[in-house]
């Protein structure tokens, strides 16, 4: 099972997230009304920390585990693409105060409510796929 | 131990979410989680309606075996490491919601207001589940990744595209936070 270090990985990002509380729903009210650091210290550091560490990936001083150099691939362009779609996503983050890794975490707390939402993310997916053509990007 | 049962300050919690991302990339792969919502629908069937989700989804294997690994997280967290359900919020916070009809902010990690079993149960809060769900789905792709592929991958690369995106998640946020959340409470 080549695909067992995702999992761990994924275990170990569950474990984060609950423990830093980034699954509450009450925390990203508290970051969308600015008050508390909270939410801003915990993505500004792992940012902070991602820049650097990318910095290396990209000089190569680091690689990855089969020794080769790490490529980092390129987001997709487009100005209405990512302000209108950020756009939309920010409105479903205030609402429901989860982003689609927190769901998951949630699910496995037990909150079944939040399969609801899954579903609803899932059907957000396939109408943005069936309507993309007609959207500005 | 008793690190491990208190809950994390940030200065824990966001370099640790700096090691989640070197892993993925030093195991070769990339930290996205949104994407997974295309495979699981790539799974389920949705080719049939919408011709994208043809791809070979078994390629993205890797990704799905990252979320099932953060639903175990999440029981593990929640079973084991997790003696209190309270979160520290500022009491500002705690009056603000009290002001729109939610009780106890922060006795647990979830509000009942939105996900309670009760409240799951009527037309109004089913609607705000599945709309919110969809908003966060649509929203996602359209914007080519969420917080983890945008705000803390893109970032990290110094990527304009998720800079934009993630001035969109606080237009967005922001809208709803301070807007319509007070309309719809």
């Amino acid at each position: 099972m080549k695909t067992i270090k995702y999992l761990i990985v994924g275990i170990i990002f569950g474990i984060i997230l609950t423990k830093a509380e980034v699954i509450s729903w009450f925390r990203i009210y508290e970051m969308f009304k600015f008050q508390s650091f909270h939410m801003y210290g915990i993505i500004g550091s792992a940012v902070v920390l991602g820049v650097i560490m990318f910095f290396f990936f990209k000089k190569g001083t680091i690689k990855d585990y089969k020794g080769k150099l790490i490529e980092l691939e390129p987001k997709k362009k487009g100005f209405a693409r990512t302000l209108i779609g950020g756009t939309i996503f920010g409105l479903g983050w205030g609402l429901i105060g989860a982003c689609p890794g927190p769901m998951f975490i949630l699910l496995g707390r037990g909150a079944w409510s939040i399969i609801v939402v899954i579903i609803g993310g899932l059907l957000g997916a396939m109408l943005y796929h069936a309507i993309k053509q007609k959207l500005p990007h | 131990m008793d690190f491990l049962m208190e809950p994390w300050p940030w200065y824990v919690g966001g370099p640790l979410i700096a090691l989640v991302l070197f892993l993925m990339h030093f195991f070769g792969k990339k930290f996205g989680v949104s994407s997974n919502l295309e495979t699981i629908c790539a799974i389920g069937g949705a080719g049939k309606l919408v011709d994208f989700f043809n791809f070979d989804w078994r390629k993205s294997g890797w990704n799905l075996m990252f979320i099932v690994g953060s639903l175990i997280g999440g029981f593990i967290a929640f079973k084991f490491m997790s003696p209190s359900e309270a979160v520290a919020l500022n009491p500002q916070t705690v009056q603000d919601l009290a002001e729109i009809g939610f009780q106890n902010a922060g006795s647990k990690f979830l509000p009942d207001e939105i996900f309670s079993i009760e409240t799951m149960m009527s037309v109004k809060g089913m609607a705000i589940l599945l709309l919110s769900g969809i908003l966060v789905g649509f929203g996602a792709r359209y914007a080519g990744g969420c917080t983890s592929g945008h705000a803390i991958s893109g970032l990290s690369n110094l990527e304009l595209p998720s800079l934009i995106a993630v001035i969109g998640f606080f237009i967005g946020g922001l809208i709803m936070t301070w807007l319509l959340i007070p309309l719809i409470f």
